[in-house]
């Protein structure tokens, strides 16, 4: 009787517990990711593939389920969250689907950092016949993925979207009180001319590798909202990969086997590209390790050592074993004290140990910063002369006798006053979680103090960060936002941005105010490209007032973070290889090396 | 607790086994719907308050972070000072941003009512419904496994090991270690160990990343693959809890008063644990209750480990890229399921504890 009693007690107990297994399922979507969702996707993609392929008979059963290990190239290290986006206008940091601009949309050229030289890419040639008229010849041949005609008609429409659309990232080219690009003709289907009033000949040859053409066919009809902040789902481009598959943790790449490309510069070998989004960089490393990876773009700390091992390749086979992507540089608040004086700026100069920040901070995976900011790629425009006079490297009693020479003196604590006696207390921040960054910031502090400046290391959510660092209300930060160029203008276009605004969302975050040397970037933007001796004159006038002034601090080169591994592809670029590659899937480095990268890969034949 | 009613009861052995047991309740059933109705309808009100209260805070918690999400989203897309601000206002305009917040406020609940959490920041233009549909049935599979069969599994175990000092003496240590354990530290011990040296199990994604998704064997063997570690992770440190705190209870249980009289009855031993596991079982699942918050917090963090592609790592991305919207909607999910299930456990409560019960008609009678 009792234990009747109990057992259906049990029962009860156990079908309410069942239940409310079963409540808590019915809250959410089913617990098995894989059924439901299967079904869909699978009808969604089957969709997409007939958009995508021109063969009409492409059905879901020919694209196989799971990818041969041989054909596939597994990346990681360029997406940060879940693809939301193929719109390639899209800038940077929204775009999550590396791989749209370059491998779907391209550019009338491509730009080597380690040559220095634009090459032809959709373009066949491009000559300025004369000071304000730029003619550019198209390739013959060009197709978009649908198998339509590339013409010089889509070079002229994407163009006149700047024109149309003030949100577009290059349009005060074409709209505003900065144009200077005045029309663009498509005279027939190869050929387009472009006519200039005062042409900006260094920014419009940026622009020549960065801009994406698009489809008129497809894009004509579309929405201002779509082409300005649309996802554009179904990218269809000129490229040499099409768009198959994503999910929050993966976008998958497949081959254009049409690629107008492929007799030009030879077709891709990898059949298919998976680039993963780890969640963190210890997942990323483990994945280095077991090789699922094939090319990691993660910065991952400590990999000098797996590289001495083996485990990983990297470009250089010794320190710093990456190469230099952008200048990290210490922005300082120049509108207060005692930041306002140039002779305490460059006291701090000399006060930072960057000799440290490389060799603890990064265990050696970077190089110290050359003092103009200009990375190796355009050393050829640093002034000799000018950083024989102006250079600076860490030494603290350089520091105190430049201090002590502008009338700072030493407290009681052993740190400087200022002139006027007031003490000297100042932070330098970076956004917390940026663990090589949070590291260098310590070095900087350390080394400051110990020069007998006060500094502190502070790390704010990146939020509070960005909002200081865009409305000046930081000390000291660190940034680096001028990526691999053609010119040295970006850079110095990054440094010395103008005019002073409320918010400065794109460079000189310390609000330098110095019309002289505004004058100069300018001057240097509209110096013709092929004139390397005026902008060798340009970039020296600039240095000459940025070293005397010091009104930031560039400090060391951010590496273009790379790990590959030979197991399935090799023919990677390293420096013995002698390619010009850049082995990188990082957006806006496809048209820098990372699709050359792609072309020059061979698989490892298997036994 | 005062005990009303006809039916007091005294501790008699004509009674039998269980009614003697339970000594100080008294089993009454639902004679009465109304009081049923009015204890649901009290708990149902409560409920409500709460989730008003925590939908509010989730509302107002990602406005108090210093900085402005749009500046953040566009600080690395525009290159031009001219378009900057063109691109700003366009955005506020879209996320809403530039209503007075009252109005942002109202609106967030008229569009909460209509199923629309807004557009994201971080993964502009998508919904957040559209984020969060992908990512939450991963945290179901997860979590409702571990947090089951862990509660289930420690709570058996507890008890068996409460039965004998052997068994206490090694289990109890690991137990508690087990539970002490950060969820993290474990996730990152089994993806090095049991993912890298040993390299049996993969330590990332949910499924190969050599494989699309589709209905196959091959393909639910994957998914399973990958679930196991952030799993196990997950079930071991509930595992350990719930053994201990079983374990505790049933040797506080055998020492009461209730126990040491059956024993002297001569009832056998088997039966003694048997009603001492069902009192022990009670402020278990209260216990539970209590530490949903915790377990969901736990797996948020695992599925960073193992770059699981639940709500965990959105979070956090949302949380560094100030996306409001999509902080609003991870957290939405967390309140809603920690409620359920707590609403759940108040119904089975209701089931198995007749105290529950008597309670309901004990205040009217």
């Amino acid at each position: 009787m009792q234990s009747k009693k109990l057992s259906r007690r049990d029962f009860l107990r156990l079908s309410a517990l069942s239940a409310a297994g079963a409540v808590l399922a019915g809250c959410c979507p089913p617990p098995e990711p894989g059924t439901p969702a299967v079904v869909t996707q699978i009808v969604k993609e089957a969709g997409e593939e007939k958009i995508i392929t021109v063969m009409p008979t492409m059905e879901p059963v020919e694209q196989p389920v799971t990818y041969v290990r041989g054909e596939t190239l597994y990346v990681s290290g360029a997406a940060w969250g879940p693809a939301s986006t193929w719109n390639p206008f899209q800038p940077g940091s929204l775009a999550n689907t590396t791989g749209t601009i370059g491998n779907v949309y391209e550019f009338l050229f491509a730009f080597s950092p380690m040559t220095g030289e634009l090459t032809p890419w959709l373009a066949e040639s491009g000559v300025w016949s004369d000071d304000t008229t730029f003619d550019l010849t198209l390739k013959d041949g060009l197709t978009w993925s649908d198998g339509e005609a590339l013409t010089a008609d889509d070079v002229k429409f994407t163009f006149e979207l700047g024109q149309k659309y003030a949100a577009l990232w290059f349009s005060p080219m074409l709209l505003g009180s900065k144009m200077y690009l005045d029309s663009v003709t498509a005279v027939d289907d190869t050929h387009v001319q472009f006519k200039f009033t005062d042409p900006l000949y260094q920014e419009f040859a940026n622009n020549l590798y960065n801009i994406p053409i698009v489809p008129e066919h497809l894009w004509a009809d579309m929405t201002e909202e779509d082409i300005t902040v649309g996802a554009n789902e179904n990218p269809v481009g000129s490229g040499a990969y099409l768009y198959d598959t994503g999910a929050e943790d993966r976008n998958v790449w497949v081959r254009n086997e049409d690629w107008w490309g492929a007799g030009v510069f030879g077709k891709p070998a990898p059949k298919r590209i998976v680039d993963i989004r780890f969640s963190s960089n210890n997942v990323a490393l483990g994945a280095v390790i077991k090789g699922e990876v094939d090319l990691s773009n993660n910065f991952l700390p400590g990999i000098a050592t797996l590289a001495q091992k083996g485990y990983v390749d990297t470009y250089f086979a010794e320190a710093p074993y990456m190469l230099s992507a952008n200048t990290a540089v210490l922005f300082l608040n120049t509108t207060i004290a005692p930041m306002d004086d140039a002779a305490f700026r460059r006291a701090l100069a000399f006060a930072i140990n960057v000799g440290d920040i490389v060799n603890v901070a990064y265990a050696n995976l970077v190089k110290a910063a050359s003092p103009t900011g200009l990375l190796p790629t355009l050393s050829k425009f640093d002034d000799a002369d000018v950083l024989a006079r102006l250079g600076y490297t860490y030494d603290p009693a350089q520091a105190a006798a430049i201090l002590e020479g502008a009338g700072y003196t030493k407290g009681d604590d052993n740190f400087y006053k200022a002139p006027d006696g007031s003490a000297i207390e100042l932070e330098v921040t970076c956004p917390f979680g940026w663990t090589d960054w949070m590291e260098a910031i310590n070095v900087i502090a350390t080394s400051a103090q110990g020069a007998g400046i006060n500094v502190k290391a502070v790390t704010p959510d990146y939020g509070a960060w960005n909002t200081a660092l865009q409305s000046g209300t930081f000390n000291m930060t660190l940034n680096n936002w001028a990526a691999m160029s053609n010119s040295p203008w970006t850079l110095y276009n990054l440094l010395f941005r103008h005019p002073i605004q409320e918010q400065m969302q794109s460079g000189n975050f310390g609000r330098w105010e110095n019309q002289e040397v505004f004058d100069l970037v300018d001057a240097l933007a509209k110096v013709k490209v092929t004139d390397e001796a005026g902008m060798q004159a340009g970039c020296a006038a600039i240095q000459e007032l940025m070293l005397t002034e010091m009104p930031m601090i560039p400090l060391w080169y951010n590496g273009l973070w790379a790990q590959f591994s030979n197991a399935v592809w090799t023919n990677w670029p390293t420096e013995d290889s002698g390619s010009s590659a850049l082995p990188t899937t990082w957006s806006g480095y496809w048209q820098l090396g990372g699709l050359q990268t792609l072309i020059e890969l061979e698989p490892v034949p298997t036994e | 607790m005062a005990v009303k009613g006809h039916k007091l009861c005294c501790p008699t052995a004509t009674y039998g086994g269980e009614r003697l047991l339970r000594h100080k309740s008294i089993l009454i059933d639902f004679q009465d719907g109304g009081n049923v109705r009015r204890y649901f309808g009290r708990k149902l009100l409560i409920y409500a308050l709460t989730f008003f209260l925590a939908v509010t805070i989730d509302w107002l918690i990602p406005r108090f972070m210093p900085g402005n999400p749009i500046a953040n989203m566009l600080s690395r897309a525009t290159v031009n000072v001219e378009n900057a601000q063109v691109m700003y206002d366009y955005f506020a305009r879209v996320f809403g941003l530039d209503l007075p917040i009252w109005q942002q406020y109202l609106n967030f609940w008229i569009a909460l009512f209509h199923g629309d959490l807004g557009i994201s920041v971080y993964l502009f233009p998508t919904p957040v419904t559209t984020v969060l549909m992908r990512a939450v049935p991963y945290d179901a599979f997860l979590l409702i496994p571990s947090i089951l069969l862990s509660w289930y599994a420690g709570n058996k175990f507890g008890a068996f090991a409460a039965r004998s000092k052997w068994l206490d003496n090694t289990i109890s240590p690991l137990g508690y270690v087990l539970t002490a354990t950060p969820y993290m530290w474990l996730g990152i011990l089994f993806a090095w160990f049991l993912g890298i040296v040993l390299d049996i199990f993969p330590i990332a994604g949910a499924y190969s990343f050599q494989m699309r998704p589709h209905l196959s064997l091959v393909f639910i063997g994957s998914v399973l693959q990958h679930w196991f570690l952030p799993f196990a992770s997950l079930f071991l440190v509930g595992f350990g809890g719930q053994a201990i705190g079983m374990r505790n209870m049933i040797i506080y249980e055998l020492e009461a008063d209730y126990s040491h009289y059956l024993e002297a009855l001569g009832a056998p031993r088997s039966l003694i644990r048997k009603y001492a596991f069902r009192n022990a079982i009670l402020p278990q699942i209260t216990g539970l209750a209590l530490s949903l918050g915790v377990i969901v917090a736990g797996a948020l963090v695992t599925e960073v480990v193992f770059s699981y592609p639940g709500i965990g790592y959105l979070l956090l991305a949302a949380i560094q890229n100030q996306d409001y919207f999509l902080i609003q909607g991870c957290f939405l999910f967390i309140i809603i399921g920690v409620l359920l299930a707590n609403f759940i456990i108040d119904i089975v409560y209701v089931i198995i504890d007749p105290r529950t019960r008597r309670g309901m008609t004990g205040e009217t009678a």
